[in-house]
């Protein structure tokens, strides 16, 4: 952990200080100022926060929040990520193709993520009619949407890895000669 | 080890990724503190639009505040597009921080199981912060979040819910800021990441797997992220022909409808209750004030003297409109029906819609003496159409559009 830098003070002054900080507290001073500090905050905000009857749904919230992200969310994706790779390992071929199939995924799913509510509409029901109702906009057209977006993504994705697998011998070509005529130039230069 | 148990998630062998390291952390932390420091500023400065302190709190969804309304000032009536930035910075930049704060977070996550769970009380206080930290921000980002989406899932109010929220996570930020800001400058500085042995912060992988990407690809990568979302969602706040490209915003795509009020509607006049023969030839508007109280047919309105002005609508949610050309009377006319047309007084607005947080709605006295504040009759040219708010809206500049009360019934003077 860290400490914090002390001032040349008196020894004894350091000795006691240190002595207290390791014994219970195990930090400096300016963590526990701003630990009181912040919690002060905290509290001050916090029973705001808290007051009226559904107090507890909000701390379910709060504290759902990271758990929910931390050992759901956080694990699923991981998960996810490990099968693409495993699935897009280059056994056997030149390039492993998994940024190709990662980044498209990983964007398409990054934007259900943010506008899940949104793309939900098209199924229909209360939320989308209250949509509707409000804005006076088409509530079912987000799902197509994202749709949409997200087939653009994997195909810019597939083209670039078909680009890529086709152009290495021209370019291993283009490059040697590249190479001659820096050659070349520097010893011009020299 | 030999034994073949599986590795559980308090062991550091458990994280295997070789991009977690105290740059990585400290890279994405950078860039954290700067988007969230505008958030949290401009989450305020939202706060402030609404003037929170006029007419006893009539605008105030959080009256409760006490001294966290410390900085509250009189909100201006220009520049016009005030609120159309501060609060189109506030929505998307929220929006386009998102794969940040993930990313963020996964690069912290082993630090979650570290064993034991409190080497001390400083430690335990600073790990029972990061709860409050962790779970603020991402609380703040999804009750944010699904109220643009109009998905109001979360209990209670929005505005107590993320006013007062922003507030028990800043404290937390600030004390996880200050405590860790010089590792994070010690780490920008470094052109390496420690090895495992050597990493005091338990991020560095002891067992790292081989790399399927490099750290410049995964910041690529939360960058791409962030750059789609802003360009799928930013045209909802720029409005013109950029509306077209915020394919995933609430308020992106088309506009309703067509001609002059062919604009982005917050809520249509089914949605809050506004009934046909409310707003036929019965309908009169009321003006009280200093004593006195007229009423007036639309006729007798539209007989007063018209003025111009080009003025945007800005939602709290993000989204605004271009300029429209709205056409009325000023504000501060319709104060001197009354006789109080020197120095006018706030205003109360009232309007004829039977639900919704403001139809109730209090102005400034300066707000009701900007020139440019009208009871708008018509817009581009032509009457406004009942989702705008026929017969009869308030606009004023720089104002949120809550602010902007549509149906209006009654305009009490010296009540705002």
């Amino acid at each position: 952990m860290r400490r914090v830098r002390m001032p040349g003070r008196a020894a004894a002054v350091r000795g006691w200080r240190r002595l207290r900080r390791h014994r219970w507290y195990g930090e400096g001073p300016l963590h526990l100022v701003l630990m009181l500090g912040s919690f002060a905050l905290t509290g001050y905000a916090g029973v705001r926060l808290l007051a009226g009857g559904r107090w507890p749904l909000v701390v379910v919230w709060f504290v759902g929040a990271a758990l929910l992200h931390d050992l759901v969310l956080l694990p699923l994706y991981a998960l996810a990520d490990r099968a693409v790779v495993r699935c897009t390992a280059g056994a056997g071929r030149r390039r492993s193709w998994t940024a190709f199939v990662r980044v498209p995924a990983a964007l398409s799913g990054l934007l259900l993520l943010v506008w899940f509510p949104l793309i939900s509409y098209a199924a229909g029901g209360a939320p989308a009619a209250h949509y509707e109702l409000a804005t006076g906009l088409p509530a079912g057209v987000f799902l197509g949407r994202w749709l949409l977006i997200s087939a653009v993504l994997f195909a810019v994705s597939a083209l670039w890895l078909l680009c890529r697998t086709v152009q290495p011998r021209r370019a291993v070509g283009r490059l040697r000669h590249r190479r001659r005529a820096t050659k070349r130039r520097a010893a011009d230069g020299d | 080890m030999a034994s073949s148990r599986p590795i559980p998630p308090t062991s550091p062998a458990f994280w295997r990724s070789p991009l977690r390291g105290p740059r990585l952390t400290a890279l994405l932390g950078v860039v954290l503190l700067a988007g969230i420091t505008l958030l949290f500023v401009t989450g305020l400065l939202s706060y402030a639009a609404y003037n929170p302190d006029l007419a006893g709190g009539v605008n105030d969804q959080t009256p409760g505040k006490g001294l966290l309304g410390f900085y509250l000032f009189s909100w201006p009536t220009g520049p016009r597009w005030l609120y159309r930035l501060t609060q189109g910075v506030h929505v998307t930049l929220g929006v386009v921080l998102v794969p940040v704060l993930l990313a963020k977070l996964w690069s912290v996550i082993p630090k979650l199981f570290r064993m034991p769970p409190a080497r001390s009380a400083g430690d335990a206080l600073e790990r029972l912060s990061l709860l409050l930290l962790v779970g603020g921000a991402l609380f703040e980002f999804v009750t944010g979040l699904l109220n643009v989406q109009l998905a109001y899932l979360f209990p209670g109010s929005f505005y107590r819910l993320h006013f007062y929220g922003a507030w028990v996570f800043i404290g937390a930020f600030v004390a996880h800021v200050v405590l860790r800001m010089p590792r994070t400058v010690r780490a920008l500085r470094e052109r390496t990441d420690p090895a495992a042995e050597d990493d005091e912060t338990g991020l560095v992988a002891v067992r790292p797997d081989r790399p399927t990407v490099s750290r410049r690809g995964a910041l690529g990568l939360v960058g791409a992220g962030s750059l789609l979302l802003l360009v799928t969602t930013a045209g909802q706040s720029l409005g013109g022909r950029w509306r077209r490209t915020a394919l995933l915003a609430p308020h992106g795509g088309a506009d309703p409808g067509g001609g002059p009020n062919g604009f982005q509607i917050n809520k249509t006049a089914a949605a809050v209750g506004i009934r046909a023969r409310d707003t036929g030839d019965d309908w009169r508007l009321t003006v009280e004030g200093g004593g006195r109280r007229v009423r007036l047919t639309r006729a007798e309105l539209l007989r007063l003297p018209q003025h111009e002005g080009a003025l945007p609508i800005a939602c709290v949610e993000g989204w605004s409109t271009d300029d429209q050309l709205w056409s009325g009377v000023r504000l501060r006319e319709l104060a001197a029906l009354v006789g109080l047309g020197d120095r006018p007084p706030g205003v109360l607005v009232e309007s004829l819609q039977l639900h919704g947080a403001f139809r109730r709605a209090a102005l400034s006295g300066s707000q009701v003496r900007d020139p440019r504040s009208l009871l708008a009759l018509r817009v581009g040219g032509a009457e406004l159409s009942r989702d705008h708010g026929y017969p009869a809206r308030i606009i004023v500049p720089a104002a949120p559009g809550v602010l902007n009360t549509k149906w209006v019934a009654r305009l009490s003077f010296g009540e705002g």
